[in-house]
């Protein structure tokens, strides 16, 4: 396969940047986004070009590391992720516009490398449980009916990538922010900090300069992992039932 | 509440339910000017002796004066404070443009502007009179509204805003139940229909009667 790739380059935070263009050839539609990527960066190496930078890490779609927005798409075409998502899905000859992620919660660290840290930030106001629970524990000793352990299971499948959030046209962590919430919330291991963990979690995710949601639902779409928009809805109702309630530490 | 997205979201939520249940009300109401003059121009009085003896005359129609204009203002407000945090959450633009979310969704913000300026006009024109052609007179609503939907632009302001009204409600209705935690996967449908059904009711329902002027039923 012969492509055209159009890239977002970026030398560092302080940069203006803009789209590169560059052609790729002798493109297997076997190869993953991520190893055509690395094929370009292997030529641009050799010419003593700077390659371009963007995150990967597991490329087997489970750990959350790699971005991109491909032709507009948060993670391309496919509804996976980018290492995921193989050159079968595009037609030789295509053009590609690759970017990184856009929020201002984001920035961009280099070319296609955002920092998503503001997700680790959210993470840290609430979503953990406080009590030390060693080794894992017996399977009996804390009985979970099936479809809470199914809605928390759902929701525990968030990678963390921020697909959402580079797919929100508000820019806004809704989608993340309410997977990791209902996953602990749904549980009774999370049920003694229900309320402190949505509000100090939606506190902190509005601190990091997320928007807020309008319900255009492209989270939802892109999300590799199908974390659903109603995930949304019950983390609005789990905030005002703490809000109601006065949960606060 | 007021300090977060989700709780400002929920303001605009309730302030949005208040205002639909007015409309409804209203639109109730508006739909006695095809039984004649008698019976729309009594209807007009009624609304200011509801309440009557414990209320005064005209007291319960302020009641609800104040608190439609409360619920505006706190819908206006958010919208425009989250609008304003949402585009600065998103600065930079894709360069690869994709048209997203349908079109209901795409313009809540500009169709609530153009239904704030219409409720204004509105105002102005049918409750005091200030922009009305053909001489305003108190207490004959009935003559108001046909001289009101016997100019052109009379017309066109106001079919063009009960369309902006009813995209309004098809992504708002819908939307404030998701806001309010009262969605979910199995009332998602049902909720989809509602919207649907109230934003196409209500339009129908308001439209009516400039369409019932101009062909002149309402006459």
């Amino acid at each position: 396969m012969r492509l055209t790739l159009r890239v977002w380059r970026q030398r560092n935070a302080a940069d203006e940047g803009a789209m590169s263009t560059y052609q790729v050839d002798g493109i297997s539609p076997d190869m993953s986004f991520l190893e055509m990527l690395d094929t370009l960066n292997e030529r641009l190496i050799l010419e003593g070009e700077d390659p371009i930078a963007f995150d990967h890490d597991c490329r087997e779609g489970i750990c959350g590391a790699c971005s991109l927005v491909i032709n507009g798409d948060a993670h391309g075409p496919e509804r996976t992720t980018t290492c995921q998502l193989h050159m079968r899905s595009f037609r030789d000859g295509d053009v590609i516009d690759v970017e990184p992620w856009r929020a201002a919660a984001f920035p961009v660290v280099k070319d296609l490398v955002v920092d998503r840290s503001a997700f680790d930030r959210i993470i840290q106001a609430g979503g953990y449980i406080t009590a030390p629970t060693g080794a894992a524990p017996e399977a009996h000793a804390t009985p979970v009916p099936k479809p809470d352990a199914d809605r928390a299971f759902e929701h525990a499948e968030c990678i963390g990538c921020g697909a959402c959030v580079a797919a929100c046209p508000n820019g806004a962590a809704m989608l993340f922010t309410s997977a990791k919430v209902n996953h602990l919330n749904v549980l009774p291991q999370g049920a003694p900090e229900r309320g402190t963990r949505v509000l100090d979690m939606v506190e902190r995710m509005d601190a990091e300069g997320f928007g807020g949601c309008t319900l255009a639902g492209e989270c939802a779409t892109v999300c590799p992992k199908g974390i659903p928009l109603s995930s949304i809805t019950d983390m609005n109702r789990e905030w005002l039932r703490a809000t109601a309630k006065g949960a606060r530490r | 509440m007021w300090d977060s997205t989700v709780g400002k979201k929920a303001v605009m939520a309730a302030s949005g339910l208040i205002m639909l249940l007015y409309l409804v009300a209203h639109m109730i109401g508006n739909l006695k000017v095809f039984f004649g003059p008698g019976e729309f121009n009594a209807y007009g009085h009624w609304i200011r002796t509801v309440g009557e003896p414990f209320m005064h005359y005209g007291w319960t129609l302020w009641i609800i004066r104040v608190v439609l204009v409360a619920a505006v203002v706190a819908h206006a407000t958010a919208a425009y404070q989250l609008s304003r945090r949402d585009i600065r959450a998103r600065p930079a633009k894709y360069v690869h443009k994709k048209r997203g979310s349908d079109y209901a969704t795409r313009t809540m913000r500009w169709g609530g502007v153009i239904l704030g300026l219409f409720i204004v006009w509105h105002i102005l024109d049918l409750t005091t009179g200030h922009v009305h052609t053909g001489g305003f007179q108190e207490g004959r609503p009935y003559q108001n509204v046909v001289d009101s939907f016997s100019t052109w632009y009379g017309n066109v302001i106001y079919i063009v805003a009960m369309l902006a009204l009813g995209l309004h409600i098809r992504h708002g209705f819908w939307s404030a139940a998701q806001t309010l935690g009262a969605g979910g996967r199995a009332r998602d449908r049902f909720l989809k229909a509602a919207a649907n059904l109230l934003a196409l009711l209500l339009t129908a329902g308001f439209v009516a009667v400039p369409v019932g002027v101009m062909t002149g039923v309402v006459s």
